[in-house]
């Protein structure tokens, strides 16, 4: 079986988000860059798949050559080969043109995503490169079971949970769930070691326009101080709630 | 011309995310010189949307196909959002409709929006305010297609009302060749879920186990709200994951939400600030939560809690 584990690089959690270029660009200055966790639930699934029954793991991301050290990471953590797509992720649309370029060349049986960036958080990778590509999508997915090319599945609701089945291929959009945290690998050294024989290779880009442009970015008005309520005094929290913020 | 809204029911009755759309629809639709054509499935009784300026409803009927299935949905929404000649379609923010919208999108040739948080403020070319990077920011996104596929977030726009009187038509199921099929759907019914919520009850480590989660529960209870939790709590059994909010968790858009012994972590904070209101009680006036809250309570969630739940049984009754 051929995986492909589409991979993300996204912002460390608790980076400080600024801009730059009058808020038209994100500045990257100081920032730590990570796979996007919930690609990393996905990549720990696939290479689950590996160990058991010998299915091929690769990974890819479209963006510049600074993603190459989280494309390592993934051969580090398992993934047998890793290409980057030579491309400015501009938006998901245009991600997803160039990850159903490859999808064609390559015929992934299984194809991972994540529920959703941490970056732009556009939940729209997944769901638009199964349709580029014709196949079922399963959004936010937390348990996999493949029998020959049938595949079961279950994606997490409002409220529950649903089973569902469909034939490889197939994209699914990973989260938490599908592994649990404490199954994520961190590399050891032979890993580490071994990544650096792997193969990485860059892909050039498809033509294609992008959907949607980013014209600027800004960020949340800072609010008014927080107003503290005596402990001994919740009726005045409840009538503040009532009246003044209207919410009770 | 037209605006589009795919309206979300449950069970025959229309949800409150369904007339959120609606709603914002009918702002568009009233912005731009439009009509405003609704498209639920299996609704019992679509009147409501009267309410809410919908001028054409059109119902589809699954037949025995009870379940949400993303394929057979899109391929019923696309041929009516081609006959209506829709510029705008919007879906909402929920679990079904966040899974719709980029299938949607590729389907009927659209841009795709998701994260939105208001009107659009320009029609020509159409420019939305999305939030990004885990709510800590917006972008201005412009649409280089002719149609366009929003997905507003949850009690972004809240219920507007404007009469009308919807001309009501069937639509028809079309069943795509996709192989994907829904067995089974196993969903808690008698508790309101985060997603649906208006208030959420959240609670942190600083309950120091599952045998306090009565206090969540029952502010929860006399509030009418969803419960919550951090992720720690979760990670560590004192509640199920599918409370978990926050980065990694679910995201909460709620009117109000009450964190009680949460520290109030930039990952646990991402997942909740797009929430109106937001409460904070908790024992330690240094803790990052309350720079983000718009409430506070400097005290202990063992004294405090009880005495608020109590408070508000007496209102209520
Ligand atoms: C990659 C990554 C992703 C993450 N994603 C998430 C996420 O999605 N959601 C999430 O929640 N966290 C997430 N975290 C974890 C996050 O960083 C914090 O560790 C977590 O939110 C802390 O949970 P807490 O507030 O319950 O516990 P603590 O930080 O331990 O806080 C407990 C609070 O309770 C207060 N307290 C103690 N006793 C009382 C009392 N008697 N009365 C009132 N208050 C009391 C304390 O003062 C303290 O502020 C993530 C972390 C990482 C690294
Ligand atoms: N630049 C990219 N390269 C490869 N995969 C990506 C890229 N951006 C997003 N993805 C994948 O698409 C998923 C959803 O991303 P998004 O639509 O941005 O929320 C991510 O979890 C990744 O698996």
């Amino acid at each position: 079986m051929n995986i492909l584990v589409c991979i993300s690089n996204v912002p460390d959690t608790t980076s400080k988000i600024n801009f730059k270029d009058e808020n038209k660009s994100f500045d990257t200055n100081g920032v730590q860059f990570i796979i996007n966790p919930n690609d990393e639930f996905g990549l720990t699934r696939a290479v689950w798949l590996q160990q058991k029954s010998g299915a091929k793991v690769t990974v890819v991301t479209a963006g510049d050559s600074s993603c190459e050290p989280i494309l390592r990471k993934c051969l580090a953590i398992g993934a047998d080969q890793a290409i980057r797509i030579d491309a400015v992720p501009s938006d998901g649309f245009y991600v997803a043109n160039q990850l159903a370029a490859l999808c064609k060349k390559e015929n992934y049986d299984l194809i991972i995503t994540g529920r959703e960036s941490i970056d732009y958080n556009g939940s729209m990778v997944g769901g638009m490169l199964a349709s580029l590509l014709s196949c079922p999508y399963v959004a936010n997915c937390i348990q996999l079971d493949i029998e020959g090319t049938t595949v079961t599945l279950q994606r997490e609701i409002d409220g529950g949970k649903e089973t569902l089945s469909a034939s490889l291929p197939l994209v699914l959009g990973a989260q938490k769930g599908l592994v649990e945290e404490s199954d994520l690998i961190i590399p050891n050294m032979r890993g580490i070691m071994q990544a650096r024989q792997k193969p990485l290779s860059v892909e050039a880009p498809m033509e294609i326009e992008a959907a949607t442009t980013v014209k600027h970015f800004e960020k949340p008005q800072s609010k008014g101080p927080v107003k503290l309520v005596d402990a001994d005094d919740v009726d005045t929290l409840i009538e503040l709630l009532q009246n003044e913020a209207k919410v009770l | 011309m037209s605006v589009v809204v795919y309206v979300e029911s449950q069970n025959g009755v229309i949800k409150k995310a369904g007339l959120e759309v609606a709603s914002y629809g009918r702002a568009i639709a009233n912005a731009t010189n439009t009509s405003l054509i609704a498209v639920t499935f299996n609704t019992n009784d679509s009147s409501v949307l009267n309410s809410h300026g919908v001028d054409k409803v059109y119902n589809i009927n699954t037949a025995e196909d009870s379940f949400f299935n993303v394929d057979r949905y899109s391929a019923s929404l696309v041929p009516i959002i081609e006959k209506e000649e829709a510029s705008i379609v919007v879906v909402s923010a929920t679990a079904d409709g966040r899974y719709l919208g980029p299938i949607l999108a590729v389907g009927a040739q659209a841009a795709y929006f998701s994260n939105v948080v208001a009107l659009p403020s320009s029609y020509a070319p159409l420019t939305v305010k999305r939030s990004c990077f885990t709510n800590k920011a917006f972008n201005e996104s412009v649409s280089n297609q002719s149609k366009a596929v929003i997905c507003l977030s949850s009690n972004a726009f809240g219920l507007k009302e404007q009469t009308s009187n919807a001309e009501n038509l069937e639509g028809e199921y079309l069943v795509s060749n996709s192989t994907l099929k829904v067995t089974a759907v196993d969903k808690v019914t008698d508790k309101v879920t985060i997603a649906d919520a208006d208030i959420v009850v959240s609670g942190g480590r600083g309950l120091k186990g599952p045998e306090n989660w009565h206090l969540i529960e029952d502010l929860a209870a006399v509030l009418g709200a969803a419960t919550a939790c951090s992720k720690p709590v979760s990670d560590m059994g004192w509640r199920p994951h599918s409370e978990h909010v926050g980065q990694t968790g679910k995201p909460v858009a709620s009117n109000l939400y009450i964190a009680i012994g949460v520290s109030g972590a930039i990952q646990h904070l991402a997942g909740i600030n797009s929430s109106k209101i937001k409460v904070v009680i908790n024992n330690d006036p240094e803790a990052p939560f309350f720079k983000a809250a718009d409430y506070g309570i400097v005290g202990d969630a063992f004294e405090v809690v009880p005495k608020l739940i109590q408070k508000l049984r007496a209102i209520k009754q």
